[in-house]
């Protein structure tokens, strides 16, 4: 399939990054190539076949319901941003 | 590993790596050099030995951490200029054992940005370079590591493997370099890639010491519900021959009845006859004739030692590529969502309102290769694009599982190439995105099975570069496939 310059400004919307005219232009060559690989599964014969989203052998791992202490402080999380005001994370205007 | 003890002492070890760190500065290894830090655990250590206190089985050892483990020692940035900043407060639970046990962590290595890459040329820091020819690549994505190891910088280094990030920077330099059976060591507290195919894993100089490692950093962790029972050291007596096939000796499923005839025959010891298979589909042209090479020495070498050789066909292995670029992406797509800019790392200060601080900092703070398989994993997701192509993925990902477990009938271990080619030169494959990718041809299909497989050096080429091979064995069978390494030495 084709990958059209709108096609490459949607996929970099719906993944939250701006891009300027000369990355839209080299990902939009690099993303044609890859999808034209990646596109060589439609060969495969897969009718019958069960999908596998993970290959870790158990299921349904419990813990007890209680709270655990945690490894970092409500203080050092905050500390890691710069923009911190009254115990909140400053951010540019929302609306 | 040169353990401190009383002929020599941590302060010594830990100095001596730092010196050789500076030395090969040029190799552009570290992003970080933990110098105070780690000659202030090396005193206490020493003073600690002095006064006849039990230590740790890695005292005073001094080793290499990948960037994209957190612990407060450094900024971790997973060489992204997006975690810019970034000291951790919590420390991952394989530093943790590590640390526990005496070991001394004297820098943070380079990688490809978030682990994106087989070369090391993606990171934000500029690329590692080989240690065997300053001119190539050291592989990656664990290419710091690899090349620490390689230069005898340090003893150990520890590595992230999602798709051959640990296996193939062994290979281009001449070291081992394990990825376990997914689940074996805890992920907690390392930079998240692609969950369902991430693990955790080191470089070393030898078996022993991989064995040594492995022991201490496996088992399971409340903080990573997918890490399995501690079977690596539980299993220790195990035999080699036990462990067969040994996805069906899991705590929670019952041993499959065997009806090849051959129960029990080779119990005992590793002089017994194993049976190692060989990819037919992998011994052709487009494998470097050196490394092909390598690999028929290799094979003679068993066979002289009474070993069984089977050759196997894997077909669906071909298609292993091009669903691994389908499921890490849309695994990866998620998992860097989070980096957004507000609450750690990098933040763009050019934006006017919310959103564009989110696009402005993830377009500045990511890497090209980055962006690349953000957009291809919500190009696989999106609605009228995910049947064809996630959906297909994980189908093959089932047919691939089935390949290696069929295969693992009819043979103990696998040995194969881990890449098409030994170290390239730097800058040839940077621009040709599907060009690096054909470099994890061999080696993704174990992380998408959830196999294990070790690189073990295996000699050079004419040109002098290293060639590593790859032994590959059922789910659970790392301990006797690091014990087996030791027939191909």
């Amino acid at each position: 399939m084709e990958i059209k310059r709108e096609d490459i400004l949607h996929l970099a919307d719906l993944s939250e990054f701006a891009l300027d005219e000369k990355e839209t232009e080299s990902l939009g060559g690099d993303l044609q190539e890859i999808i034209g690989y990646i596109s060589q599964l439609d060969e495969l014969d897969t009718s019958d076949i069960q999908p596998t989203y993970q290959v870790f052998e158990m299921e349904n791992i419990w813990r007890d319901d209680e709270i655990l202490p945690q490894d970092a402080t409500r203080e050092q999380l905050l500390a890691l941003t710069k923009n911190e005001k009254d115990n909140q994370i400053k951010v540019p205007k929302v609306l | 590993m040169k353990i401190a003890d009383k002929s020599t002492s941590a302060e010594k070890l830990v100095r001596d790596a730092l010196e050789k760190a500076k030395k090969y500065a040029e190799y552009n290894i570290f992003t970080f050099l933990n110098e105070e830090g780690a000659l202030k655990k090396a005193r206490e250590i020493d003073a600690r030995i002095k006064k006849g206190e039990k230590v740790g089985k890695l005292a005073g050892v001094p080793y290499a951490l990948k960037d994209n483990f957190l612990s407060p020692e450094g900024e971790t940035t997973a060489s992204a200029h997006i975690l810019e900043g970034f000291v951790s407060p919590i420390t991952a639970t394989a530093v943790a054992k590590l640390e526990a046990e005496g070991a001394i962590m004297i820098g943070r290595t380079n990688l490809d940005a978030f682990a994106h890459g087989s070369s090391t040329e993606n990171s934000y820091f500029g690329p590692t370079l080989n240690s065997r020819d300053k001119k190539r690549v050291a592989g990656g994505s664990s290419g710091g590591s690899a090349v620490a190891v390689a230069l005898d910088i340090v003893e150990f280094a520890t590595g992230t493997d999602t798709g051959g990030s640990i296996r193939q920077p062994a290979s281009f330099n001449g070291v081992y370099g394990l990825k376990p059976t997914y689940g074996c060591i805890s992920r907690y507290g390392v930079v998240a890639m692609a969950s369902s195919t991430d693990c955790i894993g080191f470089f070393t100089k030898t078996p022993d010491d991989m064995d040594l490692l492995m022991s201490i950093a496996s088992g399971q962790d409340p903080k990573d519900m997918t890490t399995l029972p501690d079977y690596y050291n539980t299993d220790a007596d195990t035999e080699l021959s036990d462990l067969r096939p040994s996805w069906a000796t899991g705590a929670d499923r019952a041993p499959e009845p065997r009806n090849d005839g051959r129960e029990g025959a080779c119990r005992g010891s590793l002089n017994s006859s194993v049976r190692i298979g060989i990819i037919k589909d992998f011994d052709n042209e487009s494998v470097d004739s050196d490394i092909r090479e390598a690999l028929k020495k290799k094979v003679e070498l068993l066979k002289s030692k009474g070993h069984e050789i089977v050759e196997l066909e894997m077909p669906a292995l071909k298609y292993g590529l091009a669903a691994y670029y389908i499921i890490v992406p849309a695994e990866v797509a998620s998992n860097l969502s989070r980096y957004d800019g507000v609450r750690y790392g990098f933040r763009s200060e050019k934006s006017d309102d919310l959103d564009a601080l989110y696009y402005n900092t993830r377009f500045e703070g990511f890497m090209p290769e980055n962006k690349r398989r953000i957009m291809i994993g919500n190009f696989v997701l999106s609605s009228g694009f995910y049947d064809a192509y996630f959906l297909k993925a994980a189908k093959a990902r089932t047919m691939i599982i089935n390949e290696y477990e069929k295969a693992f009938s009819e043979c103990d271990f696998i040995l194969t190439p881990v890449s098409p080619n030994p170290a390239f030169k730097l800058g040839e494959k940077v621009n040709d995105p599907v060009a690096m990718y054909l470099e994890d041809v061999m080696s993704v299909s174990l992380n998408l099975a959830g196999v294990p497989g070790l690189t073990i050096p295996a000699g050079e080429t004419k040109d002098g570069l290293a060639v590593g091979l790859q032994l590959v064995g059922p789910r659970r069978s790392d301990k006797a496939l690091i014990e087996f390494s030791k027939e191909l030495a």
